[in-house]
This record gives structure tokens, sequence and C-alpha cells, in this order.
């Protein structure tokens, strides 16, 4: 299955701010959603699902939904500063957020 | 003479380089020609129709309400659509079809736009994938180019009804 990238996207609310998320779910997939409007989630077509990696205190797709991929403007690799964070960002999927089906399957 | 034919061949490339360069930030952040297709902007914009679209507007944020705009498509990144916009955010528009006999009104929200097809019998637009998020405008069409005996700068919109006033 298709790795999880932290990706950075135009804000649906503000477009003139940039947004750095994980993405969480892609299209087809299904998942449960945290303080969205509607519990579970299938994720349109043409639409990823992103989440901040500290749930709860993230303005994320829980708060305005699936994000078009033709917002997404870029995938973020590595965090640069301060020398002390340097590190590679991993395409990591935490476990309590996978999809409860995914459209390969 | 080879020194001679290299020397030719590399300040080619460094001119084609240069050139590329430009069209592409030309391209990207002013603007360029579009071929359009489709009937959903008919009788405006017809299949076929070469116009051309600036793309300063969007960076500026100054796309108004009767503009119309190429936009990413929001189910599929990798197509253009082109529609025209009936309401920023915050405006109220009318999310149902004139053939409905309930009418239905919403406002758009914020960091989106409403945009409706001139063609509305035949248009999928924003009364059917909802409201579309400005980020994903990628230019204003402001002028057409071909064909000849439409040249001009592009008409208002025929369907005044569907821009409800504040």
């Amino acid at each position: 299955h298709p790795p999880r990238h932290r990706g950075s996207s135009l804000s649906p609310r503000n477009p003139e701010q940039k947004i750095i998320k994980r993405v969480i779910a892609l299209e087809g997939d299904i998942i449960k959603t945290i303080g969205y409007k509607k519990k579970y989630v299938k994720v349109p077509h043409g639409h990823i699902w992103v989440e901040g990696d500290h749930h709860g205190h993230s303005f994320d797709s829980n708060a305005f939904g699936p994000v078009s991929l033709g917002l997404l403007h870029a995938r973020a690799t590595h965090i640069l500063w301060p020398p002390k964070r340097w590190q590679k960002l991993q395409p990591v999927l935490p476990p309590e957020r996978k999809p409860l089906q995914r459209e390969q399957e | 003479m080879l020194r001679n034919a290299l020397g030719k061949t590399l300040r080619f490339l460094g001119y084609t380089v240069q050139y590329g360069c430009i069209a592409h930030c030309a391209f990207e952040y002013l603007g360029g020609i579009v071929v359009c297709s489709g009937p959903s902007m008919e009788p405006t914009i017809q299949n076929s129709d070469v116009v051309f679209s600036e793309n300063l507007s969007r960076h500026f944020y100054c796309i108004r309400k009767g503009d119309i705009v190429i936009v990413k498509s929001p189910n599929d990144p990798k197509s253009n659509i082109c529609k025209r916009v009936i309401g920023l955010e915050g405006d109220k528009v009318c999310t149902s079809n004139p053939s409905d006999f309930l009418k239905s009104h919403n406002y758009v929200p914020k960091g989106h736009v409403w945009l409706e097809g001139d063609n509305l019998r035949n248009s999928t637009d924003s009364r059917c994938y909802g409201p579309v998020p400005y980020g994903l405008i990628r230019g204003r069409i402001c002028f057409k180019i071909w064909p000849l005996n439409d040249f001009g700068f592009l008409r208002a919109s025929p369907n005044g009804h569907r821009f409800l006033d504040d």
C-alpha cells in the first residue's frame, strides 16, 4: 500500500496560507474521523484526508473535510531548522489512524 | 573546428534553457493561451475556442463575481475546468436547479467560490460538486482569440438571475 507522507497544501479555508499535515487516507479509503461532522468518511475521488500529528489541537480534515488533490503543493521531506531538530520526516501512518477499508482491497 | 561546433551547441542550449525558464515563469505567473473544450460555457465559449487567460488576478486575490475562470478540477487534479464565478466567499447562492420546484439557498463558505457554466442545462459545476476552494483557481479568462468572428472581450453572463444580490 502507498506510503503516507507529510504534505504541505494550500489551506482550503484560507488560500493565502499553506498548512502542513500528514496524509492519513487516499481516495476510496474509509476512515473513522475525530470530531468531524460525520463519524465515518469515504474519501471522495481526487481528494485526500489530512491530519496533524497532535490530535485535538490540529486544524485539519477533521475540521474542514477532505482536501482536493489540486491544493496539494509539495511533500515535506526534512526539518532543516533549528539545527537540533534536523531530521528526515518519516512517512509513517499512526497505527490508530489506519483506514477501515482501503480502495485496493 | 570541433571546438567551434561545441561552443555553438552549448550557446544554443544555454539560450534554450533561458527562454524555457522565462516561458515557464510567464505561463505560471502572467498568463497563457488556452484551448477550451466542452459545451458547458455555451454560448459565451464554444467547443474548440481559443482564449487568453491571465494569472495575475488570482495571485492578487481580485477575482470578481461574474469572472470566467480556469480551475483545477476538484475531483481530478490533472484536468482543468472552465466556469463562471457566480458567488465569492460569504455570498448567497441558489444551490437548487432552475427546474427544481423548491428553491434552496446557501452561503459560500470561507476560502471557496461557487462556479456555474453559462449553459446551465449541460454543465456539471458547483450545483453538482459543491463550492470549490479558491486555491484551485489557476487563471481568469479575459479575451477570446479564436474564432476571429468572435474575437474580443467575453460577454457577461446570460444567466443574470443566478447572481443573487446581497
